[in-house]
């Protein structure tokens, strides 16, 4: 082969080494991992299967009322009624409430995990110098490169596009976390253990709540990553609007593109109001006089 | 076991802050200077071997200016900072061996602080940071509360208790701090630049407050400042600390009056000292003897001894003897005086040049000062106060 560069080490060699190395891995393992992962499934499914049950004008009052609990402000809850309404209008109900048990379930996942390794990582420099790199490469990295090892293991279907999804959405929730507990007013934090707080103590009476606000625009970030994950998920069988996206794409369907990703926008929307009109009212709370 | 002197023993404490602090030790104790650590050691020194005894149930104030590490120092105290090197004993317990465990009971029950930006959690309300200590402590939450009510009217907040930290003003947010340090019934109090970051006429009602809430608590307070006039308001005892080593210890007045080296006599250079020496420290000894007992030979012995007598009948002075002036007839002139005479002035040996000008200006010669305790006497002469005056 006549190229450029010459070849250094036998990169051939290697590559077959790691797709051995994975394929026993899916040989030996694949199926205890699958069946390990049965109750995330089962999650997911009782959750899509809930709201796609649920009679639709349930859901746009709860959304609407969330809404109105998070920002205190009628136009807003107004404005989701409406667009929940238009997105049952175009015709994608029920894929917008598979979409949405995708995204809520990865969310609820990614924080679970998130949260408490944002958590270790404020408390050691160690620990954050190394996770810092693994958090950038796993944003930087192609999403698609996920999928593979990932359907290998689980074959097309739901986990692996919900794993992959966390994988993409986790990053700022960690981030976040970490940043907001180490940017806690150094002097609150004396002042707690000066008065005999364990570390437990420490973290929950005041770490946690003082970064709130912060760790909240990390979870809004997570949840708006894990909406724009949908369409790429519905490749390896997601389901939902991204499906439609992708019929859209294969079957040369302008509309159904369009109007599917039109419902994604509006699922966009609704949420990322929810959750910065939350983490506001958060930080006006918080917020110390000068 | 006998009960220590000092509330809080600092011995020998350094602290320096770097990569390898205890590789350097052996130089800072050399006494390189702070500058040189830096830029060739690589260190920063923020405190050279410092020793204090602090008494117990006074003010003792730790001044300085930015960068002197006072700060430092006091976070010692709770061990928010361990130090390099030294020792710091508190009820003759060394401290820096507590265990987690030792160490929080410590902070929990016996010492606590008050922090320059005050520190309140901002998501709890006033009550609540007022028993922040006492709830993370296991205490019943009623009980706290109770207990947090009180000290809430201690430091005149009532009303306000269920209003976030953010609805206070500086100076309100500040005596939530108070409150919440004083809620632990800790015997020592750690105040860091706590009325700093007030109004000065916030902070001159806040340092009256704190002047009326010891003279009934009685508790150890060590209080930092880089302001003179807050010093020597609050401080029983004064240190005076630069570049993180000690310079001078003592009262207001001997610091005023005998400043230790050139740099603590340039800081005092523009302080008021009517307002802040006491006349105490201006007077010289005078021996105090009752005039039943007064014989020229008894005078005589005693002035040789003092070098002044104050006769007194029914425990208030009546006649003056000096050394000076030790001839025999104006000893019998003295005694016939104290037989008969009027009481003459006297002054509080505690209370300020300033208030005790009208006295002074009324009586021609030397004025007698009295200990609260009545138990030592000292005679002031106008032209002390005004040598006093004079920088």
């Amino acid at each position: 082969m006549a190229e450029n560069f010459p070849q250094i080490v036998d990169i051939r060699a290697i590559r077959i080494f790691i797709d051995d190395g994975f394929n026993t891995i899916v040989a030996n393992y694949g199926e205890a991992l699958e069946i390990a992962f049965l109750p995330v499934l089962r999650m997911l499914t009782i959750m899509e299967h809930f709201l796609q049950w649920l009679p639709w004008y349930v859901v746009v009052i709860v959304l609407s009322a969330v809404t109105y609990l998070a920002s205190r402000s009628w136009k807003a809850s107004v404005g989701v009624a409406v667009m929940m309404f238009l997105v049952g209008v175009i015709g994608i109900w029920d894929e917008a409430m598979a979409t949405i048990a995708l995204m809520l379930t990865s969310t609820f996942l990614a924080v679970l995990i998130g949260i408490p390794v944002g958590v270790a990582m404020s408390r050691s420099d160690t620990m954050q110098a190394i996770t810092i790199p693994v958090l950038d490469i796993m944003q930087t990295m192609p999403i698609f490169v996920y999928l593979i090892p990932f359907v290998m293991l689980f074959g097309p279907g739901k986990i692996p596009a919900l794993l992959a999804t966390i994988v993409f959405a986790i990053p700022p929730v960690i981030r976040l976390t970490n940043l907001g507990i180490r940017q806690v007013d150094a002097e609150v934090i004396e002042a707690v253990t000066s008065f005999g707080a364990t570390p437990r103590q420490r973290l929950f009476t005041a770490q946690i709540p003082l970064a709130m606000p912060t760790i909240m625009a990390g979870i809004n970030q997570t949840t708006m990553m894990a909406l724009s994950m949908v369409v790429i998920a519905s490749m390896i069988g997601a389901g939902g609007l991204g499906y439609q996206v992708l019929q859209g794409i294969q079957r040369l369907e302008v509309s159904r593109g369009l109007l599917a990703g039109l419902g994604i926008v509006f699922l966009a929307v609704i949420f990322d109001r929810i959750a910065q009109a939350y983490g506001r009212r958060m930080q006006q709370h918080l917020h110390i006089g000068s | 076991m006998s009960k220590p002197k000092h509330k809080i023993v600092i011995d020998g404490v350094s602290k320096v802050f770097g990569p390898d602090p205890q590789s350097v030790m052996p130089l800072v104790r050399d006494g390189v200077s702070k500058q040189e650590m830096l830029e060739k050691h690589g260190h920063v020194v923020g405190i050279r071997d410092v020793s204090l005894d602090i008494p117990a149930a006074g003010t003792f104030v730790v001044m300085g200016l930015s960068g002197s590490g006072k700060s430092t120092l006091i976070r010692h105290l709770n061990r928010l900072i361990d130090p390099t090197a030294g020792r710091i004993l508190v009820d003759g317990q060394d401290i820096l061996t507590y265990n987690d465990q030792q160490l929080r009971e410590f902070r929990r029950s016996k010492i606590s602080m008050v922090f320059q930006r005050f520190a309140l959690l901002p998501h709890k309300t006033v009550l609540d940071n007022v028993i922040y200590g006492l709830v993370i402590g296991g205490m019943d939450a009623a009980k706290a509360r109770e207990h947090g009510m009180q000290q809430i009217e201690l430091v005149g907040l009532s009303g306000f208790e269920n209003q976030y930290p953010r609805q206070l003003s500086g100076g309100m947010q500040q005596r939530v701090g108070l409150a919440r340090a004083l809620a632990t019934d800790a015997e020592i109090l750690l105040m860091d630049e706590a009325f700093s970051a007030l109004d000065p006429l916030i902070r001159n009602d806040m340092q009256g407050q704190l002047k009326e809430l010891q003279a009934r608590l009685h508790k150890t307070i060590v209080f930092i400042t880089h302001d003179l006039d807050e010093a020597l308001r609050l401080g029983d005892n004064i240190a005076i600390l630069k570049d993180g080593e000690l310079r001078q210890v003592g009262t207001g007045s001997e610091i005023l009056l005998k400043p230790a080296d050139d740099y603590v006599s340039r800081f005092v250079r523009d302080v008021n000292r009517a307002r802040v020496v006491t006349i105490g420290s201006l007077a010289r000894k005078a021996a105090s003897l009752p005039a039943s007992d007064a014989t020229e030979a008894r005078c005589r012995e005693l002035l040789d001894k003092t070098g002044a007598v104050v006769l007194t009948a029914d425990g208030k002075a009546r006649a003056v003897l000096d050394s000076r002036d030790a001839s025999a007839a104006s000893i019998r002139k003295a005694l016939k005086a104290a037989a008969r005479g009027a009481a003459l002035p006297e002054l509080d040996a505690a209370a300020t040049i300033e208030e005790c000008f009208a006295t002074l200006a009324a009586s021609g010669g030397p004025v007698i000062t009295v200990s609260a305790n009545r138990r030592s006497m000292g005679l002031v002469e106008r032209g002390d106060v005004f040598a006093a005056m004079t920088v």
